[in-house]
């Protein structure tokens, strides 16, 4: 052992030990047998459906973007859910110890939440709700639409991509498991120096912080790669670059973020292990340590990280608004080079966070300039946006009132950010709810963009429509808590609320907090109508079953192939012509010309090697956490041992014949002529959930 | 701009890919690997800039600093295997290009012990360090030291494991799509630690013996 452990540590268990179980929390033991029993039953239900092999096969092992993409957004869904109930708790602590008079219960003298704990919760639901809710919830949907988008089968290496899946999947294993073993992080999610050293955090929540982190800064770098790669090489013969969809570009600046930054990441939390596991002194207060450069490193990868999650949300919105005004977007040009101006820019403005570090007045001024640059393209995509609404025929659907309501939020969130961005003000500001106000109302912006997506997409993954009336029951409800907790925060962080209060001294402030607790329980209202969207749409999927062009004015190239889409994607790619080649064809009258004649394909094969590696990972978190060194060592040395061998196997691939596609493919064609005059009368069974045999490959295809 | 003006007769138009355009794997690959190095590169530019940031008079605490312990002629010695290294792979690879595999088996091979050499070399370095009391835990200053050049030395170990896994393949495979892919993207690799031990020599032992 390298530094001196408070408390236990034996060889076999390093300092895990029960009393590391919080079994007698009032709090967390119930919820710890809830998640026992919900995890009991959902076991059962699939091993009484057997429905393993089918888990395993067509799930777990698969390479499939598309699938992946899927488990990606499942993953972020639950995470989503998991940090919203995080947030649900933070508010109904502080509406409730307001006051020296404020009642106490469960141990702790204001509220319900001893400050250790409600530490941990607002730590954990900032990590949660940035890094595993909305960047996997984004990387799911560049996974999905990306390929398809670029007339591509697969992504550059499906390998690769299933890698990052089960990574980001053990990063939030590794930080729910911390919920039942130990505790997490009590000092916010992105941490301070020296808080976060041996000396004053001895428990194992900064190390479960420190590894949950790594693992998704590398699933992400992954991913990006990957991403990177498809586009540059992947596209479609005649799919040049000025034809390609505004959503890749956004993911492409994006992924330039990603894999440029959080390289930054990883050494910064690799140098705050270094000071807890070796002894080492980098951000140490004493012993020629630097507190502010932790502070620079993490700001350095944290801002472009926002942009990483904000500029896919973009992408969204300029993919949602053009089909539901039936134009062409404005300023296709311009709207790219915004993304790469973000980009570029979101690299020169990191010390905006810490103003307050006293750099001087040159070094403040310079990047309170450099931030403000951030707003002319950013101003650029909102009039792009509106011009393309500007006398557009609208279709005020539940996917298009979220990506309006997103525009919104953009505003309020960038002005409040230019605000924020004069040191002047952010001295009075910093750390006030003001900020916390601030940044929400951008990641709303992601939010909203994101739930759009899942209605816009829905049909082209699943087959079927989400039901209307749900979604917009949603859509309201979730605006008026977004309103009812938001306007108040930032009244409060003018007053000069700070944040992470776990006790709100100044009673004058109740009623503030009254209406941001009641705005949340009108949250957890639109949590509701989402399940509730959810069965109502898995229950009526017949009834709502599409062809290839869901929307009927859709205009990019996923919209070309069937839906759902066959793993393949595309039995013979396309050749692009236009930038909007779906539109493009509709419009020539075009689009129902089908390919001559169908020829063998080469798909990958599904592993599961990538699903273990994942396992293998979140083992050596856990291991790592708690300091078992031979755990350490030993799914180390699996995790080489395993690459070593997957790399002598390779994957020769399958293929699929000509005349397997055809006979996929026409029936693919006969459902969808099937949908087209039915006109909703009588139900069209298929799509994922009905069953998905137009795509069923039987055996006859040759493996390799 | 926000209507594009058609330019392709729709009744001309080619719709579908008839020529079947193959990807070409092994430029994907190396694409691929190329952008993963460009992260590799943030990861050391990073910590380059912590150990600018930990390398004041004033980082080691009164403790040892590297003027006190470096030896140049000693990293000179690292620098000429690692080089040797490089060029030994060079060597393989052009053996790769007439299709000579024990050509390039020995140049690999070569490689792999100037690459051991590098690294024992480091080892003793390190130990040297130790045993007159000079650790992570000197100050911050000497953190920064020794694990900006131990995360390199780490890069060169790992590289070490991949150079016996493709003598392996090699031997077991010969050319293929998937082995010759590899043996690309592990000399971009190699290559690219040779680059990065340069600055480490000049901006780490060079200056710190000179300051
Ligand atoms: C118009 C562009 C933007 C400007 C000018 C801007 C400006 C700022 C400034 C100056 C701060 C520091 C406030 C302080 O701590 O005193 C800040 C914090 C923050 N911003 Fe923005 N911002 C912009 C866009 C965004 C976007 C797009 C996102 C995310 C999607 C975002 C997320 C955040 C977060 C998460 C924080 C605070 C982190 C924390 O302290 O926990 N911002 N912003
Ligand atoms: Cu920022």
């Amino acid at each position: 052992m390298l530094v001196d452990l408070p408390g236990g540590w034996s060889p076999l268990l390093g300092r895990l030990a029960w009393s590391q179980i919080p079994y007698a929390n009032p709090i967390l033991a119930p919820l710890f047998v809830a998640v026992v029993i919900g995890a009991i039953i959902v076991l059962g239900l699939i091993t009484y459906y057997g429905k393993w092999t089918y888990l395993w096969k067509e799930w777990l092992t698969t390479v499939d973007h598309k699938k992946l993409g899927v488990m990606y957004i499942i993953i972020g869904l639950v995470m989503l859910f998991r940090g919203f109930i995080d947030g649900l708790m933070i508010r109904t602590q502080q509406v409730w110890a307001v006051g020296p008079h404020s009642s106490g219960v469960f141990g702790s003298l204001h509220g319900y939440l001893t400050p250790f704990h409600f530490g941990q919760v607002y730590s954990a639901h900032g990590l949660i709700m940035i890094l595993l809710a909305a960047t996997p919830l984004l990387v799911g949907f560049m996974n999905i639409i990306v390929p398809i988008q670029i007339g591509a089968r697969d992504m550059a290496y499906p390998y690769l991509n299933a890698l990052g899946l089960w990574i980001t999947a053990a990063a939030a294993a590794l930080i729910m498991i911390s919920l039942f073993v130990g505790d997490f992080a009590h000092n916010g999610w992105f941490e301070y120096a020296p808080i976060f050293e041996m000396q004053y955090s001895p428990g194992v929540g900064v190390d479960y912080w420190i590894w949950t982190l790594q693992l998704v800064a590398l699933g992400t770098t992954l991913g990006g790669i990957n991403i990177l790669a498809t586009v540059i090489k992947m596209r479609a013969p005649g799919m040049t670059w000025g034809k390609l969809p505004i959503f890749v570009w956004a993911s492409l600046s994006a992924n330039v973020i990603a894999l440029t930054s959080f390289p930054a990441l990883q050494v910064a939390l690799g140098l705050v292990a270094a000071d807890r596991y070796l002894g080492a002194h980098f951000f140490t207060a004493g012993m020629g340590g630097n507190l502010m450069l932790y502070t620079n490193l993490f700001w350095i990868w944290g801002h472009p990280e926002v942009y990483f999650v904000i500029l896919p949300a973009f992408g969204m919105m300029s993919e949602i608004f053009p089909t539901f005004s039936e134009k062409p977007l404005f300023g296709y040009i311009t709207m790219v080079l915004a993304s790469m101006a973000i980009a570029g820019v979101s690299w020169l403005v990191w010390l905006h966070h810490f103003f307050t570090m006293g750099a001087g007045p040159y070094v403040n001024t310079a990047f309170s300039v450099a931030t403000m640059l951030v707003g002319i393209p950013t101003g650029v995509k909102v009039f792009n946006w509106a011009f393309t609404m500007y006398r557009g025929r609208l279709t005020f659907n539940a996917a298009m009132l979220w990506a309006i309501g997103a525009l919104f939020l953009l505003l309020i969130g960038g002005m409040t950010g230019m605000m924020l961005a004069i040191p002047a003000i952010n001295y009075m500001v910093h750390n006030s709810v003001f900020v916390v106000a601030h940044f929400h109302s951008m990641l709303l912006v992601i939010v909203y963009a994101i739930f759009g997506s899942v209605l816009y997409w829905f049909p082209k993954v699943f087959g079927f429509k989400l039901d209307e009336f749900w979604a917009k029951t949603m859509f309201w409800l979730f605006s008026a808590g977004t309103a009812l907790v938001f306007v108040p925060m930032y009244m409060l962080g003018f007053m000069g609320m700070t944040r992470r209060l776990e006790y709100v001294f100044n009673t004058g402030w109740q009623s503030y907090l009254d209406v941001m607790e009641f705005g949340i329980v009108v949250y957890t209202l639109s949590v509701l109508a989402f399940f509730i969207l959810l069965y109502v749409s898995v229950r009526d999927h017949a009834k709502n079953r599409v062809g290839a062009d869901a929307w009927g004015t859709s205009r990019s190239l996923e919209w070309m192939t069937h839906s759902p889409v066959p793993f393949y994607n595309f039995a013979v790619l396309p050749h692009i012509n236009e930038r909007d080649e779906v539109a493009w064809r509709r419009q020539h009258g075009i689009d129902n010309v089908r390919p001559e004649h169908y020829d063998d394909i080469h798909m990958p094969n599904n592993t599961g090697v990538a699903i273990i590696l994942g396992g293998l990972t979140f083992v050596l978190g856990f291991a790592l956490t708690w300091r078992i060194w031979w755990l350490c060592i030993v799914s180390l040395l699996a995790i080489i041992v395993l690459m070593i061998i997957r790399s002598f196997r390779g994957d020769p691939g399958y293929i699929v014949t000509g005349a397997e596609l055809q006979r996929m493919e026409e029936e693919a064609y006969r459902r969808e002529a099937q949908i087209a005059d039915s006109h909703h009368s009588h139900p069209v069974s298929g799509g994922v959930v009905g069953n998905a045999m137009a795509y069923q490959r039987n055996d006859s295809s040759k493996r390799l | 701009m926000s209507s594009h003006a058609s330019t392709v007769d729709p009744k001309k138009a080619e719709l579908w890919d008839t020529h079947h355009h193959t990807h070409d794997v092994i430029s994907t690959r190396t694409l691929g690997y190329f952008l993963y190095l460009l992260s590799d590169g943030m990861l050391f530019a990073t910590l380059f800039a912590a150990y600018g940031v930990l390398s004041y008079q004033h980082s080691y605490f009164g403790g040892p600093t590297p003027a006190e312990f470096v030896k140049p002629w000693y990293t000179f010695a690292q620098t000429i295997a690692l080089f040797l290294s490089v060029l030994a792979y060079g060597f393989g690879m052009n053996a790769l290009k007439h299709k000579n595999k024990s050509g390039l088996i020995n140049g690999m091979l070569a490689a792999f012990v100037l690459g051991v050499v590098f690294l024992v070399l480091d080892i003793h370095d390190m130990n040297h360090l130790y045993s007159m009391g000079i650790t992570l835990a000197s100050s911050g200053g000497m953190s920064a030291f020794i694990v900006l050049t131990q995360v390199h030395a780490t890069h060169i170990f790992f590289g070490l494991i991949w150079i016996l896994v493709m003598i392996a393949q090699v031997m077991t495979k010969g050319f293929t799509e998937e082995t010759v892919g590899r043996l690309l993207t592990l000399r971009m690799f190699w290559h690219l630690q040779a680059v990065i031990w340069v600055f480490v020599y000049i901006f780490v032992y060079l200056w710190g013996y000179i300051s």
